[in-house]
């Protein structure tokens, strides 16, 4: 972890990747090269342009990787319209890793995995499928489920096709919202299509969701309706952050605060909370 | 052991202080903590200073870092942190046990090393309280402003001050005044009194009952939050003179010479507070409202043992522009879930 709260350890951009129109991946390390620190599948980091802004972002790279660290980043905002005009050789500031991390270690270890994203919400779920293909052996069968609005929004679409698709013991069934010319596959929701592939979860013992608020709302809802327990459901959230260390006040559920309790809830944990989010 | 002076001679004990000393000082009619400097006017009997002392430990602007930035690349400077003994002189019992509820959060791990640097340079001297105000309800919350915890305390009796170090930083303040000795028990009538004095006050039997960390979903619940935050006009004054409140914000401020990052307060009660590039989840007064009294009264002791983060100085009472408060909000949502 960086050595001091709030103060952050310089990085540079090495390589940019445009994923979609909105979405580009950017390769970050140290100055004196490999990564500014470890880190857990799931965990977040802050970045910032001096003089822009500071924010949280998922770190999208499995901790498996030695060399560099990714951060998959939708331009939505001020800081993610600055972070998109970056070039190669640009110095960012980073400071994390924060938060807790998706169970890989303890809970998910042995299970099957069902992975559910939607659009840029497969940024947090990418670090933990390149984790579990790394050490295959601690894990079931894989199976994921990723939709985007369009073609063109999925992110991370020559990983998933030329990687992902073509490895034993990992089922991917990728879905766009509309039909459209030169897209052969499915079409439809997320949820929907979580849905109508009829997962068990005697067989897939535990499940992963990310996406926009809205899709978590009914793939939870699906996967309920499927016999999902809520024990057996993780999900990531993300409120607005200053600090990261649970003391600037802004990103609670409840008592919990999603930068340091977060942002990996369990169903069931999150069952217990207020519905402010 | 208990040492007396003569309350006129109180200002020159303060000049002899080796260090900085922050004390209240009245100007323009307003009684603030400040640094003291000769020809300041100091008021140590006003009970409740404008604001709390919160911004000696916590400033309510901190320059915490510069970045110099030459085309893709960024240099950063640390600002130093606070390395000189100082002196809070005249600190009240609600003050200072609102800083230890600040403690629970800058210092936990990862601690905040801006906050520890002054936490730990800092000596206090607190007056124990001779005179409450109708507002003060600090007793409620298990506070006594009798004996105050800090490493000198005061007691004012008469034309005297008694004094008696509780630790031994306060002992080694306190041997360089200009003291005689005296009567412990002589201190007892003075601290009867305000004992006396605060159990007359209006919100003295306020009750907490129903009101923790165990109750969150019927307190979050409840259908009075509509109407007791109706009138809120998201001013942020409650969260600015509140002792325990500590949300800030993180900014970056480009001086055409470098770019200062900075720490300030900021208030659960604006509606920027949580906005993201798609919308905020407390969209309206209602959510922000219920969340600055559900972290007082709920959230933050259901985190701390049940340590409430309200410690009854009711300076929200006194400045609301709009007559709301947290006193209402206990009595509202304690009855009902008697």
């Amino acid at each position: 972890m960086t050595k001091e709260t709030l103060v952050p350890v310089l990085g540079v951009v090495t390589d940019v990747r445009v994923d979609t129109p909105d979405v580009k991946t950017f390769r970050v390390n140290a100055l004196e090269g490999g990564k500014c620190f470890e880190h857990k599948p799931g965990q977040c980091a802050m970045l910032s342009i001096p003089g822009v802004g500071e924010a949280m972002f998922s770190i999208t790279s499995s901790p498996t990787n030695k060399e560099f660290m990714e951060f998959s980043i939708k331009k939505c905002g001020c800081l993610t319209e600055w972070l998109h005009r970056m070039e190669v050789g640009q110095q960012i500031t980073v400071r994390g890793p924060y938060g807790n991390a998706f169970p890989v270690d303890t809970d998910l270890k042995g299970q099957s995995l069902l992975f559910v994203a939607g659009g840029i919400g497969l940024a947090p779920l990418r670090s933990v499928i390149n984790y579990v293909r790394d050490n295959r052996a601690d894990y079931g069968k894989v199976a994921i489920v990723y939709g985007s609005r369009s073609k063109d929004d999925l992110v991370d679409y020559p990983e998933i096709v030329n990687e992902w698709c073509q490895e034993a013991g990992i089922d991917v069934y990728l879905t766009i919202d509309a039909a459209q010319e030169g897209w052969d596959g499915h079409v439809g929701f997320v949820p929907n299509y979580v849905g109508e592939l009829g997962f068990n979860p005697d067989t897939y013992g535990r499940a992963l969701v990310c996406g926009p608020p809205i899709m978590i709302k009914f793939t939870l809802q699906a996967l309920e309706k499927l016999g999902f327990g809520h024990t057996q459901v993780y999900t990531t959230m993300e409120l607005r952050m200053k600090c990261g260390v649970g003391k600037c006040g802004r990103c609670n559920i409840g008592h919990k605060y999603v930068c340091k309790d977060g942002p990996v809830f369990r169903y069931d944990e999150l069952g217990e909370l207020p519905d402010e989010y | 052991m208990m040492r007396k002076f003569a309350a006129a001679k109180v200002e020159d004990i303060i000049k002899s202080i080796p260090m900085p000393v922050y004390a209240p000082i009245e100007e323009n009619g307003l009684v603030q903590y400040d640094r003291y400097e000769e020809g300041a006017k100091l008021n140590l009997d006003t009970c409740k200073t404008e604001k709390s002392p919160k911004d000696v430990l916590f400033p309510q602007w901190e320059d915490m870092m510069h970045f110099r930035v030459e085309g893709k690349n960024i240099s950063l400077t640390e600002q130093e942190r606070c390395s000189q003994d100082y002196v809070l002189f005249g600190a009240r019992a609600c003050d200072l046990k609102a800083f230890e509820v600040l403690d629970r959060v800058f210092l936990v791990d990862p601690v905040d090393t801006y906050y520890a640097a002054r936490r730990a340079h800092g000596i206090t001297v607190a007056i124990a309280c001779g005179q409450p105000e109708d507002t003060c309800f600090c007793g409620v919350f298990g506070i006594d402003p009798a004996n105050p915890t800090a490493d000198v305390v005061l007691w004012k009796a008469g034309e005297e001050y008694y004094a008696e170090a509780q630790t031994k930083r306060g002992e080694e303040l306190m041997a360089n005044w200009e003291t005689e000795e005296a009567n412990a028990a002589d201190v007892e009538p003075v601290k009867a009194e305000i004992t006396k004095k605060l159990a007359e006050k209006p919100f003295a039997n306020l009750s907490l009952k129903g009101l923790d960390g165990d109750h969150m979903m019927e307190m979050f619940g409840s259908d009075k939050w509509k109407k007791l935050s109706m009138a809120c006009l998201g001013c942020g004054s409650c969260t600015f003179v509140c002792p325990t409140c500590q949300c800030y914000d993180i900014r970056d401020y480009d001086s055409g010479k470098d770019i200062q990052r900075y720490r300030c307060w900021d208030s659960c009660m604006y509606s920027d507070f949580t906005l993201m590039a798609h919308g905020t989840n407390r969209p309206t007064q209602v959510e922000r409202y219920r969340q600055r009294f559900m972290h007082k009264l709920c959230y933050y002791p259901a985190n701390n043992e049940g340590l409430y983060s309200c410690v009854g100085c009711g300076r929200c009472v006194r400045k609301c522009p709009m007559n709301l408060n947290i006193v209402k909000v206990i009595k509202a949502l304690g009855e009902e879930n008697k």
